[in-house]
């Protein structure tokens, strides 16, 4: 095991009578992307606030590099960098003076803090854009800059909060290809995030995180494997099922080995700890006068082991998440 | 060093964005000027200038500072720019002198333009200009710190304008801008003397007609208690609301 970067150890946030942390530990190893998935409201921005020092700790403790600084978290912040869920620099300076000034927080001199802005701007390739206002960019390059500048003072941990939440896919995608570069040169990265796959692709280590209790946290192989005993079936429907607790009863009764629920109106998952066979079931299904347009067997997945494991259906996440 | 260059950018960048603008600068010329010219046509030959300059000065300090820095602040709470500055390895002390360093600075610019006037047009006396001096500096303290103090009860910009105004309209009848408190409904005095601002306008009186009605010392050391208390309550306030 890597050094532990960061530690919590049984961290609680009360808000009145309202637990929004209840009683969670993890750690962070020094050098790896740790990611905190889970749906809104499950706690994860609050966590983040509890380790920067935006929120205060109700009891528990938060270790820096094996420093207790659960009273003084201030000092940590000279070794972090954070990208807030909403964008937060100044709209009515340009991303250049932006970004300097950010340097300036950190105390850098005026001289590094103007070549690392520039380094940044050609990094995230905002060059063009250095001298406009940052109100005037779109959604995707505010990000980017926010993100720049939260690398302004070369922080050793980078916290990202929902770092691609609703940016366009190009924008997205280049943040996470820089996050994978980052890391790749050190940088330890916490972030948190309620795209599935983005949590499965960058990070080395997952927490799921519901109702402000972590429900587990493993590496994301062993996440995957949780569900490998799992043979699941997916069947979509041309269109919604009205009567979808009925349909699921038929099919448990004719099939007393498999349980199955609704993924979204149209979508049936089909679960079964026995190797299962597709074809009975898409017979069975068309016989219930139901034109089915796909079915097919699914490999198990970081969304499967989350579903397991939380009980909440991914695309009604991603529904609330946009909603929001 | 490094809190010393975070300090400088934080005040520069406030300057460059809030108070330089066109519309404050008008603001803190046209304002003095506009209540020196009521006063002037409203007395003709009968002005004294000396029984309205250290109200007029007050007052442009009060408006000009009071509301800048709470509707900067919540502005910037706002739009979640502040939360840069709380996130940023900076003593909190440090973080707030800096933010109200800008509207002490504007206070006092704001100050200049009745001070010239008054004594370059009306000929005004100033019995003593190190004292008027001190009395501008500090008034334009006391009056940022009011405006801190408003921000940290403000979340909306309109409710930091709102509340300013809550504050400076009754001060320029109750604080002896104007109206000496001696002449106030005695049941008032009391409210007088629990604002700071008639301090700050004793101490200016002091220093134009060498007369006020406590003792300059006294002034001196209430304004700089009222600082000190204004400062650390709005930083313990801060504390307590901001990072919940």
């Amino acid at each position: 095991m890597r050094e532990k970067i960061i530690e919590a150890k049984n961290l609680i946030k009360n808000y009145g009578d309202f637990t929004a942390v209840n009683d969670i530990s993890f750690w962070v190893e020094k050098g790896e992307v740790f990611g905190l998935l889970g749906p809104n409201g499950a706690g994860k921005t609050t966590t983040i606030n509890l380790l920067i020092g935006m929120a205060k700790i109700s009891s528990g403790k938060v270790y820096y590099d094996g420093v207790d600084l659960t009273r003084s978290i201030k000092k940590a912040q000279e070794i972090i960098g954070i990208v807030a869920d909403e964008s937060n620099l100044y709209d009515e300076m340009s991303g250049y003076d932006n970004l300097c000034f950010c340097g300036s927080l950190y105390g850098l001199s005026k001289s590094d803090r103007e070549k690392k802005a520039k380094d940044l701007l050609n990094t995230f390739q905002l060059n063009e854009a250095a001298n406009k206002k940052f109100k005037a960019y779109s959604k995707g390059m505010k990000r980017k800059l926010t993100i720049a500048a939260a690398l302004i003072h070369n922080p050793q941990i980078l916290y990202l909060d929902e770092p691609t939440s609703g940016i366009d896919v190009a924008s997205a995608r280049q943040i996470r290809d820089l996050i994978r570069k980052l890391n790749q040169k050190g940088t330890t990265v916490f972030l948190t995030t309620h795209y599935i796959e983005e949590a499965e692709r960058l990070c080395d280590r997952i927490a799921f995180l519901n109702r402000g209790k972590i429900i587990k946290i493993d590496s994301v192989n062993n996440l995957i494997n949780e569900s490998k005993d799992e043979n699941i079936i997916e069947v979509v429907f041309d269109e919604n099922v009205s009567d979808k607790e009925q349909l699921s009863a038929k099919l448990n009764e004719k099939f007393t080995y498999i349980t199955c629920h609704f993924k979204n109106d149209n979508t049936i998952k089909i679960i079964s700890l026995k190797p299962i066979d597709i074809s009975p079931i898409v017979q069975f299904l068309s016989l219930q006068n139901i034109f089915i347009i796909e079915a097919r067997l699914h490999r198990p997945s970081l969304e499967d082991a989350f579903v397991k494991l939380t009980g909440i259906e991914i695309d009604l996440m991603k529904k609330d998440k946009e909603k929001k | 060093m490094k809190q010393n260059i975070a300090f400088w950018n934080i005040l520069l960048k406030d300057m460059k964005n809030y108070y330089l603008k066109p519309p404050n600068i008008s603001w803190g010329i046209i304002f003095p000027f506009a209540w020196m010219l009521m006063m002037f046509v409203k007395t003709k030959s009968a002005f004294h200038i000396e029984e309205v300059f250290s109200g007029i000065v007050a007052m442009s300090i009060l408006f000009g500072t009071t509301s800048m820095l709470s509707v900067t602040i919540t502005f910037e709470r706002k739009s979640r720019s502040f939360e840069r500055l709380l996130l940023a390895p900076l003593r909190m002390e440090l973080l707030i002198v800096a933010k109200i360093t800008g509207a002490i600075l504007f206070g006092i610019f704001n100050s200049i333009i009745p001070v010239l006037f008054s004594v370059l047009y009306f000929k005004a006396v100033v019995a003593n200009w190190t004292v008027l001096i001190i009395g501008i500096i500090l008034l334009s303290i006391i009056s940022t710190l009011l405006g801190l103090f408003i921000s940290v009860s403000a979340k909306e910009v309109f409710e930091a304008q709102t509340y300013s105004n809550f504050f400076r309209f009754p001060m320029i009848f109750l604080c002896g801008l104007f109206i000496p408190i001696a002449t106030l409904p005695v049941f008032i005095r009391p409210l007088s003397y629990l604002l700071p601002v008639t301090y700050g306008v004793d101490i200016l009186k002091y220093s134009i007609t060498g007369n006020n009605t406590l003792s300059i010392v006294l002034d001196l050391t209430l304004v700089l208690m009222f600082c000190f208390m204004l400062f650390y309550s709005s930083l313990f306030f801060i504390k307590k609301k901001w990072i919940i």
